[in-house]
């Protein structure tokens, strides 16, 4: 029973699983199966709460336009209101205009969907709570994430009407340009940390809020280019040119009604949370509490029924954190006016880039200033090399556990082998 | 095993089909989006065979950047919408037979040779089986777990190679105790230690990564020059 | 269960290759000749990652894959740029047009 609990990842709680009522297979079928039932998840996690968090913006953005939003579906305040919506935009017809051209027109929502969902592979929930612990995982969801362009493009191009060809062009000329900074700032933290892998960076800030990379002088502001890099990513506003209402109809929206319709406005949410998501294991130390309570509790427990429920209470607030992101860009899209064309692409081209580049600079420099001068590599919280004397073997029975360690090690004596 | 194999032939289904749509479709941006689908399916490829890093490039670069390049270029440079510039019929049968011969040829011979001289290595490596593969360590992309590897060798130290692993049996004992990088605890036995026989390390990428980098730097000037905002011709 | 040898990755390969070259000779428009040069890139990177894999070549395949993504994303920068100025000066993208250095 021990192992299935303190299984480090999904995949190795599969196969425990599977070996305990007597089905042993092995472990890339497990792994499949693992990535199935992640996908599973996160599909589930989005049929709901993408309800929750639209009903959410409902809300927020009528409070903040002084209004009451949604008050009849549900109850009082209008729970029910996203179901209502689902089941119009379902049953409304699926129309294909007669100039688009029609597979692509078709294809397209699907590949916006597939690249918002593929993108929580390497994600990970909790310590271990990973559908694929994959050594790249920061580098491969951003390039999976980089993907939903594509979609946004082809839907645009297809659709046979200018506005949408306009929305696609600005769409494709913004997140061009957006990747860059996000990807620069996303180092930031990558290389404080010393490695690809989100668990590993988020294992690297737990045990008190004063680990966290936020309280890193670089990454604080690298935190916020990051997050509006993310923004922009998401196609939110003020940053959502692609669909500029006032200017382009609805941009490469306009010819679409109904669930493909639908399908893109889920894969916004699903890309808004997974934006957060990263941001959260990134700078917000991720399924860390901030008191160094949950990694007492977890060193106590290393493996067994402990450390499941630890993981499941980290899980929540990893959810709470990024969930209170995601808040954050509803926030920010009912407050700020969009921006223009030209202006977008100034802020990136002659701020963020610039700003980004100082950023990642700065972070790179910084520990050998700091060892020069004080000789320890940080100001606040411990050394990320002190960190990791003190095991964290909370789930570290399993080889994905040593292997973390000997990783965490190598880090630790300053090679930046991933950091290149 | 099996789900790998399943996968495999999944993509590597996708990969031939995206290709030949390449080749015979006649609309730019259906072009476009099936090398797509084809540079995609190759990334699970690379995946599949182990190179992480090399996959989600692969994926970052490619199909996230420069075919968002390309597909921008086809909509600058279209006249209007859906163009299509077809090839004559004729040209599309003749070149149609050669890349029949031409493909039978060429994969005739990429699959007549032995890669492996019949010891069935290539066979094992495969299963993950193979001790030596393992024990010698040139097969570092049995985890899949290549990032570390490739950043040591761009900065000139190859993990796989001098780092006791992949080394010949008889020199593998004769190691050095000092560690790599100093004050790195030389904890793990074989793999934070140097051989003794420094005649035997590897250059490494240094070079080749800092001249590519300038090569980038060149050519985005470059780009930028010769794509500028310039008069255009009249009619 | 036989585990995949080298020959399908090589197989694919070899497909990718000929049809990067049978776009590279037929197609008129400028970008449809780029999509072929990727493809064909993207053959020999096939190659390298297979013989990465399944010979003791280990991880220079892996590198030499990387520098060829990279050279290929700066070699489609370019190559984009003089199809823009081709548009530029002849109203078109059609590579057939482009003749008037022919004697």
């Amino acid at each position: 029973m021990d192992t299935l609990f303190a299984a480090n990842s999904l995949a190795e709680f599969f196969q425990a699983l599977l070996a305990l009522v007597g089905v042993p297979v092995s472990a890339s079928t497990a792994y499949v199966i693992a990535v199935v039932t992640h996908v599973a998840l996160v599909v589930g996690w989005f049929g709901l709460p993408a309800g929750l968090f639209i009903w959410a913006e409902r809300k927020i953005s009528a409070r903040i336009q002084d209004r009451l939003g949604p008050t009849r579906v549900g109850g009082k305040f209008g729970w029910l209101q996203s179901l209502a919506d689902g089941a119009k935009l379902i049953q409304k017809e699926d129309l294909v205009p007669k100039d688009a051209d029609g597979l692509m027109f078709r294809m397209a929502p699907y590949i916006v969907v597939v690249a918002s969902l593929a993108a929580y592979l390497a994600l990970p929930f909790s310590d271990g709570w990973t559908a694929v612990a994959l050594d790249t995982g920061v580098f491969l969801t951003l390039a999976v994430l980089s993907l939903e362009v594509l979609g946004v493009i082809l839907a645009g191009y297809s659709s046979g009407s200018k506005w949408a060809l306009f929305g696609a062009i600005r769409e494709s000329a913004q997140m061009v340009s957006y990747e860059i900074p996000m990807a620069l700032c996303a180092l930031c933290p990558i290389v404080t940390a010393g490695t690809l892998n989100l668990n590993e960076v988020a294992l690297l800030q737990s045990g008190g809020v004063w680990n966290w990379n936020i309280l890193h002088p670089f990454n604080f502001f690298a935190f916020f280019v990051y997050f509006t890099c993310a923004t922009a990513s998401c196609k939110r506003a003020p940053f959502d040119l692609a669909e500029a209402e006032s200017e382009l109809v609805a941009g490469f929206l306009t010819e679409y009604s109904g669930f493909r319709w639908s399908l893109f406005f889920l894969a916004e949410y699903a890309s808004m949370f997974l934006v957060s998501g990263l941001a959260t294991v990134l700078f917000l130390g991720g399924w860390d509490d901030g008191l160094g309570i949950l990694a007492g509790f977890k060193a106590a427990a290393p493996s067994g029924v402990g450390s499941f429920l630890a993981n499941a209470i980290g899980m929540l607030f990893f959810l709470v954190k990024a969930s209170v992101l995601v808040c954050v860009q509803i926030w920010v899209r009912w407050t700020l006016p969009r921006l223009r064309i030209d202006q977008v692409m100034t802020t990136c081209l002659k701020y963020l880039i610039p700003i980004s580049c100082f950023l990642f600079a700065g972070t790179v420099a910084y520990p050998l200033v700091l060892v020069t001068m004080s000789g320890k590599t940080s100001i606040i919280g411990q050394p990320a090399g002190e960190r990791l004397v003190q095991p964290k073997k909370a789930a570290g029975v399993s080889s994905a556990g040593a292997t973390t360690e000997s990783h965490l090690r190598i880090t630790a004596s300053g090679t930046e082998g991933g950091g290149r | 095993m099996t789900a790998q194999i399943i996968l495999f032939w999944l993509f590597a289904f996708l990969t031939c089909a995206g290709a030949i749509l390449v080749a015979v479709s006649q609309n730019v941006v259906r072009m476009a989006f099936s090398l797509v689908l084809t540079l995609g399916s190759t990334a699970v490829l690379f995946l599949l065979l182990g190179a992480d890093f090399v996959g989600a490039t692969q994926l970052l670069v490619y199909v996230g950047g420069t075919l968002v390049l390309l597909v921008f270029g086809v909509m600058l440079t279209a006249t209007g919408p859906f163009t299509r510039i077809k090839s004559s019929p004729a040209d599309a049968i003749l070149s149609g037979l050669i890349g029949v011969v031409f493909l039978f040829i060429v994969a005739s011979t990429v699959t007549a040779v032995d890669w492996d001289g019949g010891n069935g290595v290539a066979q094992k490596i495969a299963m993950g089986t193979h001790a030596k593969a393992v024990e010698g360590g040139f097969n570092p992309t049995q985890q899949g777990n290549t990032t570390r590897p490739l950043g040591l060798s761009f900065l000139s130290l190859r993990a796989d190679r001098d780092l006791k692993l992949g080394l010949p049996k008889e020199l593998s004992g004769e190691i050095n105790t000092a560690p790599v990088v100093p004050g790195m605890a030389a904890a793990t036995p074989g793999t934070t230690l140097l051989p003794k026989t420094s005649a035997l390390l590897s250059t490494g990428y240094l070079l080749p990564f800092e001249i590519v980098s300038v090569h980038l730097l060149v050519v985005l000037v470059g780009a930028a020059y010769l794509a500028r905002t310039k008069r255009r011709a009249t009619t | 269960m036989q585990a995949i040898g080298p020959s399908p990755f090589l197989f694919i390969g070899a497909v990718l290759f000929v049809c990067g070259v049978i776009c590279m000779t037929t197609k008129r428009n400028g970008i449809g000749i780029l999509m072929g040069v990727e493809l064909v890139l993207n053959a020999a990177n096939l190659n390298f990652i297979t013989f990465s894999r399944f010979t003791p070549l280990g991880l220079d395949g892996q590198v030499f894959s990387l520098f060829v993504i990279v050279l290929a994303a700066a070699e489609a920068a370019v190559a984009l740029a003089i199809a823009l100025n081709f548009y530029n000066n002849h109203l078109t993208i059609d590579v057939d047009r482009g003749d008037e250095l022919h004697g």
